[in-house]
């Protein structure tokens, strides 16, 4: 194995042991996330209460760095609000596309265990699916696919004509 | 050696027995090391590497021969066309076509099959009409059937497969009927590597007078072809899986099912006369080489045939089955391990899974160890789903690997499994 290996243990463990894994009783936010070049699928449900996220959970099919980042990602945002969650989502999407300077201020925290990603194109995508199909839930689009970023992007508020579209 | 010499047209010639350190002395990038560790390139059925023949005649070509074809008067363009059709004629003898003009090149097997699609597909198939496909096929065999099939209101039938990944062809020969109007099948499945009895499914279709495709993107570089003894219409594959550049690929047809096929693209070069009220086509190959064609890589796609037949597909296929023999043989053993597709009749590649641990981390896994294998669906997603996999990894093996190539990925697999543990 290589020393800078994107195979850190804490990766491993949230892969091995997912933390807040499993449905979720009477969300207020879903939404599912789609990978159709690897067939990664996500689901991602979380309560939002006074604006701040109370309980999230995940559950579906992936590859380790999917599962982990997905993971971590329900740790790092539990109790916060939905901006502060907007923010992280940012940070970590930047850092996962080498567009984050990680020696300026950020929030990241142990997420920047993921940062090796930057080197490996082809698995960026793993690991931003739970943190795209996160702002998807949060603003009610409830189907997203990595490969239509641009529209996730430009769909801003919730829109219900986005509901029940399969962008598979 | 002086690449700009003639000399280096001859064909590369090799001693009679079978020397893989003398093969792999053609190919420079072999000799390339992945972060401090040497490439272990196991992914010839997506791409395969070039030798330095071939390099060499597209420096050769690009230095001293280029100008464009079919057109000017100058020593130049005659070079040039002469060299392009010189390329022609060494495909028609690798397939033994009959005819140089049957020989038509394309951007590659995707553009071949697209071709046929338009220009035989569009012209002769109707509402109701069936096309037969078969679950093995890559996604380029199955869209642009699709495609037409929802144009004309025709309907896709496809051919299942068992679970060693084999064609039922019995449940083939009871799709025909009196609709069935052309069968587009894959020579060697590109995910699994079986090879099918396309001989006898050619000739099935033809006791019902239906013209065949075969696509042989991934058998044209492991397997003898001869188009005549096989009796298919058509029959395409690419220059990049056969050791030639990327960007050609040729379309074998059949010459009275290319003269009645109505062209695909429109252009220069594929024209008898044009004025605005009407455009007289060219004769075949013409007619279907609109444009200025990759004239440099065409070239190249000849030398690799050059290449590959100074080697022998004969010895080719029997070295590669060695291969495969020796690597099924240690996946096999390591537990946790399932190799997808056993086929009785297969080519040099292995799909496979590992217990608990997905193709794509096993891919970066192995990549820190040098090691390049594909994973993903390989587009093929029918056969993915066929045997309940979003995906899964492959190893290919080439005339240019070695046995120590695999004790490689088997080091590899069982580090992917310590990791994960």
């Amino acid at each position: 194995m290589h020393s800078k290996s994107l195979y850190q243990e804490v990766i491993l463990d949230h892969n091995r042991k997912p933390r807040n894994y499993g449905a979720l009783d009477q969300a207020s936010h879903h939404a599912v996330g789609h990978n159709p070049l690897c067939g990664d699928r996500l689901d991602i449900a979380l309560q939002l209460q006074d604006d701040q996220i109370d309980r999230i959970s995940f559950q579906g099919e992936s590859c380790a760095i999917c599962k982990a980042s997905a993971s971590m990602m329900t740790t790092a945002v539990k109790g916060k609000s939905r901006e502060d969650a907007e923010i992280l989502i940012d940070e970590f999407r930047e850092m996962a596309t080498g567009k984050l300077d990680l020696n300026y201020p950020h929030h990241l925290g142990r997420l920047t265990v993921f940062s090796g990603i930057r080197d490996l194109p082809t698995r960026v995508k793993c690991a931003i699916l739970p943190w795209h199909t996160l702002h998807a839930a949060l603003n009610s689009i409830v189907n997203v696919s990595t490969e239509a970023e641009n529209e996730l992007l430009q769909a801003t508020a919730s829109t219900q004509a986005s509901l029940g579209k399969h962008n598979t | 050696m002086n690449i700009l010499a003639e000399a280096s047209l001859e064909p590369h010639v090799f001693s009679s027995t079978f020397n893989v350190e003398h093969i792999r002395a053609d190919f420079p990038i072999l000799n390339l090391e992945i972060e401090g560790k040497p490439l272990v390139y196991l992914d010839s059925a997506a791409s395969s590497q070039m030798p330095q023949p071939v390099i060499d005649r597209l420096i050769r070509y690009q230095t001293t021969q280029h100008a464009n074809i079919n057109r000017a008067v100058y020593y130049l363009s005659e070079v040039a066309t002469a060299e392009y059709q010189k390329a022609r004629c060494k495909l028609q003898q690798f397939v033994n076509a009959r005819e140089d003009r049957e020989i038509i090149f394309t951007s590659g097997t995707t553009d071949a099959i697209n071709l046929v699609m338009h220009g035989y597909g569009r012209k002769f198939i109707q509402a109701d009409d069936e096309i037969i496909l078969t679950t093995l096929e890559h996604h380029s065999n199955i869209v642009p059937w699709q495609m037409l099939a929802k144009e004309k209101g025709a309907k896709i039938r496809v051919v299942p497969i068992n679970d060693a990944g084999e064609l039922d062809i019995n449940a083939y020969q009871k799709l025909f009927n009196a609709r069935t109007k052309f069968v587009s099948l894959i020579h060697v499945s590109n995910a699994l590597g079986t090879i099918n009895p396309i001989k006898e499914m050619i000739a099935y279709a033809h006791q019902h007078d239906v013209p065949v495709l075969i696509d042989g993107a991934q058998a044209a570089p492991h397997i003898p072809i001869d188009v005549q003894e096989l009796d298919c219409d058509f029959y395409a594959f690419s220059a990049h899986k056969l050791c030639g550049p990327t960007g050609v690929g040729m379309l074998y047809g059949k010459a009275e099912m290319l003269e009645r096929m109505q062209p695909f693209k429109g252009g220069g070069d594929m024209i008898a006369s044009v004025t605005f009220e009407e455009t007289t086509y060219a004769e075949i190959p013409h007619k279907f080489e609109a444009g200025t064609p990759p004239i440099a890589a065409a070239i190249g796609f000849g030398a690799a045939v050059d290449y590959i037949s100074s080697i022998g597909l004969e010895q080719i296929a029997a070295y590669e089955y060695d291969l495969l023999s020796y690597a099924t043989e240690r996946m096999m053993a390591i537990p946790g391990v399932k190799i997808i597709g056993t086929a009785a009749h297969k080519a040099a590649v292995i799909s496979f899974t590992i217990e608990g641990i997905h193709p794509h981390d096993i891919g970066t896994i192995l990549n820190e160890d040098g090691i390049a294998v594909r994973t993903g669906h390989h587009c093929a997603q029918p056969v993915m789903r066929r045997f309940n996999v979003p995906a899964t990894s492959r190893a290919s093996f080439s005339f240019y690997n070695k046995k120590t190539e695999i004790d490689a990925l088997i080091a590899g697999i069982k580090t992917v499994q310590k990791v994960f543990l």
